[in-house]
């Protein structure tokens, strides 16, 4: 069970505090509700962009990590498709030094065009070593391309091209700034060895008096539902023939979320899942298989790729694939298989909430999602599942109109 | 009114009194020893069974790390599957790892199914089979997977370096070539299975939160084994590094950016400038506010992070540099850290970045001391380096005291340019 304390200050900020007296650390989480969805389609990456801006200095600190350093203190930020979250750690004694960076850059941004010019650069490598430097590193552009024909799922966070990140202008990033970083947009959780009055005091100082701005309505095109089959081809220098499978599923706080998810742990969790038993150690056609979804907040993509072994002709790969997606929704789970993949769920969220910073983030992101309490609610979600809704979910995800195919074949 | 262009008073992290928690030793009817730590908040244990089985032992290529995998993969009483299934169904993780020394069996889950588990673990390292099918299966799938990051740059950066440096006969320089994979033979395996597991040495980590009997349970498991303390003492290698410095290597005609490597040899933890060393590397490459990344990520954009480090080996080591950076910046990014190093010999680091650095070292020391894990990590580090408690104050209280001439004298020392090798893979 995770304790926290909620309360929400005048300009509109939401403040968690989570109390640990176990460790001599605190941790300040700022979640900003925007990410890569929140782009105009004309100028993507800029949610990802932004944050490395972030560490160019704010309207009163010229530099953000050295005085963090000086407190002991590290830090480090992450975009998704969704959100954008900050979030430092330092010695509890010295957790003033947070609030004071942290509120500063919420206050206002004062880059100037040398940050923006090098930090274009910086997102431009970064592009380079995971997306173009790798093989088959061009998958989820095409895959995103392919699944989404209207929600701004269609891009990847760091952007649809190079150029878009390259043309960024100063006044863009400005009015990025002004409708996003906004309290009440945002979502502030401190966790660790401090006190919830503590942080009720020092987040009225540092954070109270930073102007509401304006509230952001999210109003998104939304993806119609698929009625037919999707399917797209790409030959490249790669070594290997690789295929990769997308279903669209439900949105984050959506009871069928839950479902989905186990379904993933059953056909891809781990070496006795069904996936990796059937195709890779019995009829030996991929080499490794995965399956997982993107947890996304809107209805997101359960995908499923694996690498073919040298010789598998694609077609007798996709139809094993077939095979063992069509057994599911035939045949169902048994229940040991739904027993197993409920204590695989049970474990993993005791190692996730073994550090206080997955704690801070964790608290963070249900808030976003609209209920903090969500946190110790999800594993009872999850046991509620039962072996026919599993079955049930799997004929709806799996259906042949809700399928994307990219067949990605070697030169 | 809040005046915001005042930092909040801190305290100096230097000033924190840092304790590592002690942990219990003891011994398993066999004299394999045991390192046990009772900590922690959740209800969840990690165990590690450190063998000394890594690569530096092995007369054949890639047996060592062939023989790790399959530990999992078939006994005369369970399948690969079953196997898999027997920890899955707990929820826990059973993973193994060869490194060039040792070799790695760690299982982690909640505590409650500790009992279930370790039986399964005792299978898998006295009862293993290594049948013909199911290392055709390995054969074909490492094959696959090294074909695959042979096309990565990076990857092969990281080969091609440590070869430099060690030589290819070194179990530091060694790398596997899909014929290595081709040669591999269950005879070979079992082999080195009954040699450096069922009979071998081995030590055990166990961290969480642990049942009163856990001496008792490990020892029914485990102290009957013939493994043992004393065994297999390691063979000492000689590095035999290569004539020529400077490489360039085109990997992939469509290329982007440049995986560069700078290494140099350097001595391992027990050396007296060891520590100091830390410190030095911290500033020059060892952290985000590092003058490597502020000069060649903040400062210039050639690249998404260069970093340095000491490699993490028992026996020797080296110190490196890595980064990816456009491919037409690669030689300049390779000429800005040789004027880094130049710079770190010439002029003192100043009062202000040095109690910073002090500062970030202590206070990352303070964060990565939560957790029994993370606190048997260390731990472990002491011990299979050989060292002794003090290491860890001692480290402490160099972070704290060391000088910028001090520093300067170690940049001269260990930073020359010509001492380093030079690699870039496009």
């Amino acid at each position: 069970m995770i304790q926290f304390e909620r309360f929400v200050l005048a300009n509109g900020l939401t403040v968690l505090v989570h109390e640990d007296k176990s460790t001599p650390m605190a941790v300040v989480n700022v979640l900003y509700d925007v990410g890569a969805r929140d782009e105009d389609p004309n100028k993507t990456g800029f949610a990802h962009l932004f944050e490395h801006l972030m560490f160019g200095g704010s309207i009163n600190i010229p530099v953000y990590d050295e005085p963090l350093q000086v407190a002991g203190g590290e830090n480090n930020a992450y975009t998704t498709n969704d959100l954008t979250n900050y979030y430092c750690q330092l010695p509890a004694e010295n957790i003033e030094t947070a609030f004071w960076l942290e509120s500063d850059r919420m206050l206002s941004l004062a880059f100037g065009k040398k940050s923006l010019d090098t930090q274009r650069k910086v997102v431009c490598e970064e592009f380079k070593e995971h997306y173009i430097n790798k093989p088959y590193g061009d998958v989820w552009k095409r895959m995103r391309e392919l699944a989404y024909t209207t929600h701004p799922y269609r891009w990847m966070t760091i952007g649809k091209e190079l150029s878009h990140i390259e043309n960024a202008t100063l006044e863009d990033v400005k009015a990025f700034f002004q409708k996003h970083y906004t309290p009440s947009n945002a979502v502030l959780v401190v966790a660790g060895n401090i006190t919830v009055n503590q942080v009720k005091e020092l987040a009225e100082k540092w954070f109270g008096p930073i102007p509401a701005g304006n509230k952001y309505e999210r109003n998104l095109p939304q993806e119609p539902k698929q009625m037919a089959p999707r399917t797209a081809e790409v030959k490249a220098n790669v070594p290997l023939d690789a295929l990769y499978k997308c279903w669209h599923i439900y949105a984050r706080t959506d009871k069928r979320y839950y479902i989905a998810d186990l379904v993933t742990e059953i056909l891809g969790g781990g070496a006795s899942s069904r996936l990796y038993q059937a195709l890779v150690k019995e009829k030996k056609l991929f080499s490794n298989i995965e399956c997982y979804h993107f947890g996304s907040t809107d209805a997101g993509l359960l995908a499923i790729e694996g690498k073919l072994v040298k010789g598998v002709a694609m077609k007798d790969a996709e139809a094993a694939l077939n095979d063992e997606l069509f057994k599911i929704q035939q045949e169902g789970i048994t229940e040991k298989e739904l027993e197993k993949v409920k204590n695989k769920t049970e474990s993993m969220m005791a190692f996730e909430d073994m550090s206080l910073m997955n704690r801070a983030a964790s608290i963070a992101m249900y808030e976003l999602l609209g209920d903090a309490s969500l946190i110790n609610k999800e594993l009872d979600l999850y046991k509620a599942v039962t072996a026919k809704d599993i079955i049930g979910e799997s004929r709806i995800i799996f259906d042949i109109n809700n399928t994307n195919t990219l067949y990605y074949f070697a030169n | 009114m809040l005046n915001r262009t005042i930092a909040p008073p801190i305290k100096d992290a230097v000033d924190f009194d840092l304790q590592l928690k002690p942990c219990t030793y003891f011994e398993l009817d066999n004299g394999v020893p045991v390192y046990a730590l009772d900590a922690g908040t959740q209800e969840v244990f990690q165990l590690e069974l450190v063998f000394y089985a890594g690569n530096a032992f092995e007369q054949q290529k890639t047996v060592a790390s062939a023989t790790n995998f399959l530990l999992k993969n078939g006994t005369s009483t369970k399948t690969a599957f079953e196997i898999n299934e027997a920890f899955e169904y707990y929820g826990a993780y059973c993973n193994r790892a060869c490194y060039n020394e040792t070799a790695v069996i760690n299982l982690s889950s909640l505590s409650k199914h500790l009992d279930q588990l370790l039986p399964v673990i005792k299978e898998m390292i006295t009862d293993s089979i290594f049948s013909e099918e199911e290392l055709a299966t390995y054969k074909q799938n490492s094959k696959q997977r090294l074909s695959v990051n042979l096309k990565k740059s990076e990857f092969v950066a990281g080969r091609l370096i440590d070869a430099y440096v060690y030589g290819e006969q070194h179990p530091y320089g060694v790398y596997t070539n899909p014929e290595d994979i081709d040669a591999l033979t269950t005879a070979a395996i079992k082999t080195f299975f009954n040699e450096y597991y069922l009979n071998g040495k081995c030590i055990i980590f166990i961290s969480g939160k642990l049942p009163d009997q856990i001496q008792t349970i490990l020892n029914i498991n485990f102290g009957g084994l013939s493994i043992g303390a004393n065994k297999n003492p390691l063979p000492v290698s000689t590095i035999q590094p290569a004539e020529q410095k400077k490489y360039r290597i085109s990997n992939d005609v469509d290329g982007v950016q440049g995986a560069i490597r700078l290494a140099r040899e350097f001595p391992n933890r027990r050396h007296p400038d060891f520590m100091k060393v830390m410190v030095l590397n911290t500033v020059f490459g060892g952290y985000f506010g590092s003058r490597l990344m502020s000069n060649i990520r903040e400062d210039k954009g050639y690249t998404y992070g260069i970093h340095s480090y000491i490699q993490n080996h028992l026996q020797q080591t080296a110190w490196m540099i890595s980064t990816e950076a456009g491919k037409d910046v690669s030689e300049a990014t390779v000429e800005e850290v040789y004027k880094e190093m130049k710079i770190l010999q010439e002029e003192l680091v100043d009062e202000e970045e040095l109690l910073l650095v002090r500062n970030y070292l202590i206070g990352t020391i303070l964060g990565d001391l939560d957790g029994p894990f993370q606190l048997m990590g260390r731990w472990k580090n002491i011990i299979l380096n050989g060292l002794s408690e003090n290491y860890f104050y001692d480290s402490v209280q160099t972070i704290k005291t060391i000088s910028a001439e001090e520093l300067r004298e170690l940049a001269k020392k260990y930073l020359n340019p010509e001492d380093f090798y030079e690699l870039i893979v496009i």
